[in-house]
C-alpha cells in the first residue's frame, strides 16, 4: 500500500494488518484507536480518534461569566476543578480582577491536591493493569513479597507476610468465584507481563490501598470547596471565608479545619514516598528494557506553567511549574510561550469532524470557529453508524488539531519535567537524576512510555511537597492578620467594561490547559478551551503531522495483535481525557445553535 | 436472591458437561491451573454476585469519581465482594472487542438478572454519532443492554435529567435514560446530583442487594430516603435565615460568621438532596458549610434557571409543606412553601427589602 513520511518525521505505512481498539478503556471518556501492523507485528501506522462531542462552549454563550466555572468544571469530573480554576482565571484576566494572597494559596493547594490524587488514581487504577497481572499474584509467596516490600520501602509499616497473605486470600476467593468483574477478559496469559508474582501481589495490594486512600486526599478540597468531585470556586477569590478565633469561627476555615488539612497533607506525602514512588521504581525496573512509546516527547513539548507563588503574577518567573516550548528535539533552547499571540497557538480541522470556512487555515482560540461536521472519508469501511475502519485521509475525530507555531506538541507531566530539566529547575533535575541513577538508565530513557509514567509519579511527589509549602504560607499570612479570601470590587456587572477578552491557563494533571473568552455586555460572547488531550490526542493537521498519541504508538512491537496490551500501555501513559478534549465551540455560536436539531 | 449462574445456564438448556467445560476455560483464560476449575464451578453453583454493566455515555466521569470516594462501604468492598462490575470502561482491564464481548455475554447469560447502571446520557443528534462506542452510536449499546436487565440505575444528573450537555441549546440532543425512544420498559432508579453523594450511590446499590428490591421512589423516580427533603430544611444555617441574618457580599463579616447564603443565590430552598444532612466526603463538609451557595445540581434543568448567584425571587406568600413530587421544577414557588411552613416570612421580607435597598 502507500507509505508516507510526515513533516514531523514518521514513516507511515498503511499496508499490513489493521487492528482496531474501540472502546479504549481505562481512560476518561471515549476514544478509538486503529493501527496497521507489519508482518513482524510492528506498528507502522497509527490513528487516534476522539469519539464523543458535547458542545459545552456553545451552551456557555450568553451566560453570566461568573457562572462559567461551574459549566466548564463539568467538562471533566476526573481532573475536577482544573477547568473551573482556568475559567475563573480567564474571567479575572478579562476584568482585571486581582485576588487575595490567601485565595491564591487555597487555589494552589486545591490544584496540587488534584495533581496528587489524579496521578495516584491514574497509576494504580487506570494504568497499573498494563504492567501488573492480578491473577499472577495468586502464585506469590507472601514471605518473599514481604521481603520485597521491606527492601524497596523500608519505612512502610504495612509490609508483613501476614498482611500480604490476607490480601492474597481475598484475591483468591475473588478469582475462584469465577466472576472477575473489572479484571474479566484481561490479557493475563500475555507474555508482555513481566513482573514476578511477588511484585504483582505487592502492586495489587497497593491498588486496593490507593483506592482507599485517594478519597481521603480529596477531603482537602471538600473543606475549601464544599464537595468533591466538583467543588465550588469563585471569580475574585475563593468562597470559603477564614475565621480563626472570631464569633462563628466554627462555620469557617478555622483551627480545626486547618489541622485536618495539615494532617491530610502529611498523609499524602507519606503515601507517595512510601508506596507510590517505590512501586513505580520497582515496576519500572522490571520493564526498563521496554523503551517504546517516546513519540514527540524527545522532540516537541509544551507547557504553559502553573502554581503562581505570589498572587496575580502569571509570568514564567513566578510559576513553580515550568512554562516553555521545546521543538526539533533541541533541549538547549526553551522557547517563550505566549497564549495571546495569534501566531503561536492555532487549531486545525481538516481531519476533525468540524468545518471552517477555509479548512486549511489554523485559527487562534480567540478567533476560532467550531461547527460540527460529521463526515466519513471515502475509504471508510462500514457505514455511518457502524464504522469498521476509519479513513484517516479524511476527517476522523471529534478532536481538533492544535499546533504551536505549526508543530504538533506533547503536553503533560513528562513535557513539564523535560522543560524544567532543560531550564535547569533544581527540584525537577534532582528528582530526575535520582530516578535515572536508581534505574541505571540514560537520560534518553525519559523519552518513552515509561518516562511519561515516571514523570507523573515524580510530579505527584513534588506536588505533595508544595501542598505543605502553600499550607505554611496560608498559615503565615493568617498569622500576620490577613484573613481576606475574596475581592468583590468588581463582583457587580455594572463595574465591568462592555467588551473585554481574557485568557486563563493551568497545568492540568494531563497537561497544558487554556481557556479563552470574550465578554460583551456582561455576557459570554465566546468561550474556547484548548485542553491537554486535544494536544496529545490530536489527529493529523493540514500538513500531515501526526499527533502525540499517534507518534508514540509508532514502531512499537505488539506481542499478540488481538490483545492490545502494548497499545493500551502507551495510550494510558498520557492519561487520556476525552470528555475534556471534545467540546469546542464557535466564537459567535450562531451556526452551532441551529445545527442538527432534528 | 438471584438465580445462580449455573441455574441460569441450565435453564437455557446448557448441559452440566458444557458448564464444567466453561469453568475450565475460564481458569485457562486466566492462566490458572486446572485445579481452579472445580472451585470456579462451585462458586457459580452457589452464590453469585449480581452482575453490573456500568455504561458511560456523554458525561464527565464525576459519578464514577464520586463512587470511589465512598467511605462506607468502601468502593473496593463493593467491587470485590458485593457485586460483579463486569463492564465499566473507566476501570476495566480489557478493551476493544474483548470489552464489547462482555456486554454480550452478560446480556445473554444473565437475562433479567443483571443491573444496568448508566452514567451520562445518549445524544440523539447526528444519528447518535456524537458518542461512539465500538464504531456505533452509544444509544444502541444502551438499548441493547437495557433489553434484558433487571433494573436501571440512572447515575447522576446526566442520566437522570440531561445535565450540562443538555443545557440550552442542547447541541447534541443529549437525552436522559427515561426519555430514550424505544428503550425497554424497565424500572429506573434516578440518583441525581452532579455528582451524587458517594455514600448515596453506594447506599442505593447496597439497598438493592440487601433487601432485594428497589428503594421506594418518589414521583420523579428518586429514592425518597435521600431526595424527599430540601437542603434548606435541614441546613445548619437555617436559623440565620429565619433570623434574617444574611451574607451580603463575599467574605464579609456575615460570611465569616456563617450566616445564610440565600442572598448570594443559594438554591438550597429549591433543591431536594441529602447534602445538608449526610454531607460530603464522609461528612467533612457540604457546599453551604464551605461558604458557597447550593447550585441545585440534583434538580432537573438546574443549568437553565438563571445565574447561580441570582437570588431565588418572585416569592408567593402562601404555600404548604410540599413534597418533591408536587414541586417538580418550579423553583420560585417552592421557596414559598419552606418560608410559610417555618414562619420565616418576615425574615424573607426583610431579606428582600434589604436587597432592594442595596
Amino acid at each position: 500500500m502507500t507509505a508516507i513520511i510526515t513533516p514531523n518525521g514518521y514513516n507511515l505505512d498503511t499496508g499490513g494488518r489493521r487492528i482496531v481498539v474501540d472502546p479504549v478503556t481505562r481512560i476518561e471518556g471515549h476514544m478509538r484507536c486503529e493501527v496497521n501492523i507489519d508482518e513482524n507485528n510492528i506498528i507502522r501506522n497509527a490513528v487516534s480518534s476522539g469519539t464523543m462531542w458535547r458542545g459545552l462552549e456553545v451552551i456557555l454563550k450568553g451566560r453570566d461569566p461568573r457562572d462559567a466555572w461551574a459549566f466548564v468544571q463539568r467538562i471533566c469530573g476526573v481532573c475536577t476543578g482544573t477547568h473551573a480554576l482556568t475559567s475563573v482565571r480567564a474571567v479575572e484576566d478579562a476584568l482585571k480582577i486581582s485576588i487575595p494572597e490567601n485565595a491564591n494559596s487555597i487555589r494552589n493547594i486545591m490544584q496540587l491536591t488534584l495533581q496528587v490524587q489524579d496521578h495516584l488514581v491514574h497509576f494504580y487504577h487506570l494504568h497499573a493493569l498494563d504492567w501488573v497481572n492480578p491473577v499472577n499474584a495468586l502464585k506469590a509467596d507472601s514471605q518473599a513479597t514481604s521481603e520485597l516490600q521491606q527492601k524497596i520501602s523500608p519505612h512502610n509499616p504495612k509490609s508483613s507476610a501476614g498482611y500480604f497473605r490476607d490480601v492474597q486470600t481475598r484475591i483468591r476467593k475473588f478469582v475462584e468465584s469465577g466472576q472477575l468483574g473489572p479484571f474479566k477478559n484481561g490479557y493475563w496469559t500475555n507474555p508482555a507481563y513481566l513482573l514476578p508474582p511477588e511484585a504483582d501481589l505487592m502492586a495489587v495490594t497497593h491498588y486496593l490501598e490507593a483506592l482507599d486512600f485517594q478519597k481521603d486526599i480529596m477531603k482537602i478540597r471538600t473543606i475549601f470547596g464544599g464537595k468533591d468531585p466538583h467543588p465550588n470556586w469563585l471569580v475574585g477569590g475563593v468562597p470559603c471565608a477564614i475565621n480563626v478565633d472570631g464569633v462563628g469561627a466554627v462555620g469557617a476555615i478555622n483551627m480545626e479545619r486547618l489541622n485536618l488539612i495539615s494532617s491530610l497533607i502529611d498523609q499524602s506525602i507519606t503515601f507517595i514516598d512510601q508506596v507510590y514512588i517505590p512501586d513505580l521504581l520497582a515496576i519500572a525496573g522490571f520493564y526498563k528494557g521496554w523503551l517504546y512509546g517516546g513519540g514527540l516527547s524527545g522532540t516537541s513539548l509544551l507547557s504553559y506553567g502553573d502554581i503562581p507563588d505570589k498572587a496575580n503574577d502569571y509570568s514564567a518567573s513566578n510559576l513553580l511549574m515550568p512554562r516553555g516550548a521545546i521543538i526539533n528535539g533541541d533541549l538547549s533552547k526553551v522557547h517563550e510561550v505566549d497564549l495571546r499571540d495569534p501566531e503561536q497557538i492555532q487549531e486545525f480541522v481538516p481531519h476533525s469532524w468540524y468545518a471552517y470556512p477555509d479548512d486549511l487555515k489554523g485559527l487562534h482560540p480567540w478567533d476560532g470557529i467550531t461547527e460540527p461536521h460529521f463526515k466519513l472519508g471515502n475509504k471508510t469501511k462500514g457505514t455511518k453508524t457502524n464504522i469498521q475502519e476509519l479513513d484517516e485521509n479524511a476527517k476522523y475525530s471529534w478532536i481538533k488539531a492544535p499546533r504551536w507555531r505549526g508543530h504538533a506538541m506533547e503536553v503533560g507531566p513528562l513535557a513539564r519535567y523535560v522543560i524544567g530539566y532543560a531550564q535547569g529547575n533544581k527540584e525537577i533535575t534532582e528528582q530526575i537524576n535520582f530516578v535515572l541513577k536508581t534505574l541505571d538508565v540514560p537520560v534518553t530513557a525519559l523519552f518513552s512510555t515509561l518516562g511519561r509514567t515516571a514523570a507523573r509519579g515524580l510530579e505527584a511527589q513534588w506536588a505533595a511537597g508544595k501542598m505543605r509549602y502553600f499550607m505554611d504560607k496560608l498559615v503565615t499570612n493568617i498569622k500576620a492578620g490577613d484573613l481576606a479570601t475574596a475581592n468583590v470590587t468588581k463582583w457587580q456587572t455594572d463595574t465591568w467594561d462592555s467588551h473585554v477578552k481574557g485568557v486563563g491557563f493551568t497545568e492540568a494533571p494531563r497537561g497544558a490547559l487554556g481557556h479563552w473568552l470574550v465578554i460583551k455586555d456582561a455576557k459570554i460572547e465566546n468561550y474556547q478551551c484548548v485542553v491537554p488531550t486535544t494536544w496529545n490526542g490530536s489527529p493529523r493537521d493540514e500538513a500531515g503531522n501526526i499527533g502525540a498519541f499517534e507518534a508514540a504508538l509508532m514502531n512499537t512491537k505488539v506481542e499478540r495483535p488481538e490483545e492490545p496490551v502494548e497499545i493500551l500501555r502507551t495510550l494510558h501513559s498520557f492519561d487520556p481525557c476525552l470528555a475534556c478534549s471534545t467540546h469546542v465551540i464557535s466564537p459567535d455560536g450562531t451556526e452551532l445553535t441551529q445545527v442538527k436539531v432534528r | 436472591m438471584n438465580e445462580t449462574f449455573y441455574d441460569v445456564m441450565r435453564r437455557q438448556g446448557i448441559s452440566r458437561r458444557s458448564f464444567l467445560k466453561f469453568c475450565s476455560l475460564t481458569a485457562a483464560s486466566l492462566g490458572l491451573a486446572p485445579a481452579f476449575a472445580p472451585k470456579i464451578a462451585h462458586a457459580m453453583e452457589t452464590k453469585p454476585r449480581i452482575p453490573v454493566l456500568w455504561l458511560h455515555g456523554l458525561e464527565c466521569t464525576c459519578c464514577s469519581e464520586s463512587f470511589i470516594r465512598s467511605g462506607h462501604p468502601l468502593a473496593k468492598d463493593v467491587i470485590l465482594s458485593m457485586l460483579s462490575l463486569d463492564y465499566d470502561d473507566t476501570i476495566m482491564a480489557s478493551a476493544g472487542h474483548e470489552a464489547e464481548a462482555i456486554v454480550t455475554e452478560i446480556v445473554e447469560k444473565y437475562k433479567g438478572n443483571y443491573i444496568l447502571a448508566v452514567e451520562g446520557n445518549a445524544p440523539l443528534g447526528e444519528d447518535g454519532m456524537y458518542c461512539i462506542i465500538g464504531g456505533k452510536p452509544f444509544v444502541e449499546q444502551l438499548r441493547y443492554a437495557a433489553e434484558n436487565c433487571k433494573a436501571i440505575i440512572s447515575w447522576g444528573s446526566c442520566a437522570s435529567w440531561g445535565c450540562v450537555q443538555a443545557a440550552k441549546p442542547n447541541p447534541t440532543r443529549a437525552t436522559p435514560t427515561h426519555k430514550i425512544p424505544n428503550l425497554a420498559n424497565k424500572p429506573i432508579v434516578k440518583v441525581p446530583g452532579c455528582p451524587p453523594i458517594a455514600e448515596v450511590m453506594t447506599a442505593v446499590v447496597t439497598y438493592l442487594l440487601t433487601f432485594d428490591k428497589l428503594p421506594t421512589l418518589d414521583a420523579q423516580g428518586r429514592p425518597q430516603m435521600f431526595y424527599s427533603q430540601r437542603i434548606h430544611d435541614k441546613c445548619y444555617r437555617r436559623p440565620h435565615f429565619d433570623a434574617g441574618q444574611f451574607v451580603e457580599e463575599w467574605d464579609d463579616d456575615a460570611a465569616r460568621q456563617g450566616h445564610c447564603l440565600y442572598k448570594m443565590g443559594c438554591k438550597g430552598p429549591t433543591t431536594y438532596n441529602a447534602c445538608s444532612t449526610m454531607r460530603w466526603n464522609e461528612g467533612v463538609s457540604f457546599p453551604i458549610q464551605s461558604g458557597h451557595g447550593c447550585l441545585g445540581c440534583s434538580e432537573d434543568g438546574f443549568w437553565d434557571k438563571g445565574s447561580f448567584y441570582e437570588r431565588v425571587t418572585n416569592i408567593n406568600q402562601f404555600g404548604i409543606e410540599a413534597n418533591a413530587d408536587k414541586v417538580g421544577g418550579i423553583a420560585a414557588g417552592v421557596v414559598t412553601a419552606g418560608v410559610a411552613a417555618h414562619a420565616g416570612i418576615t425574615a424573607l421580607k426583610r431579606a428582600q427589602s434589604q436587597g432592594e435597598q442595596k
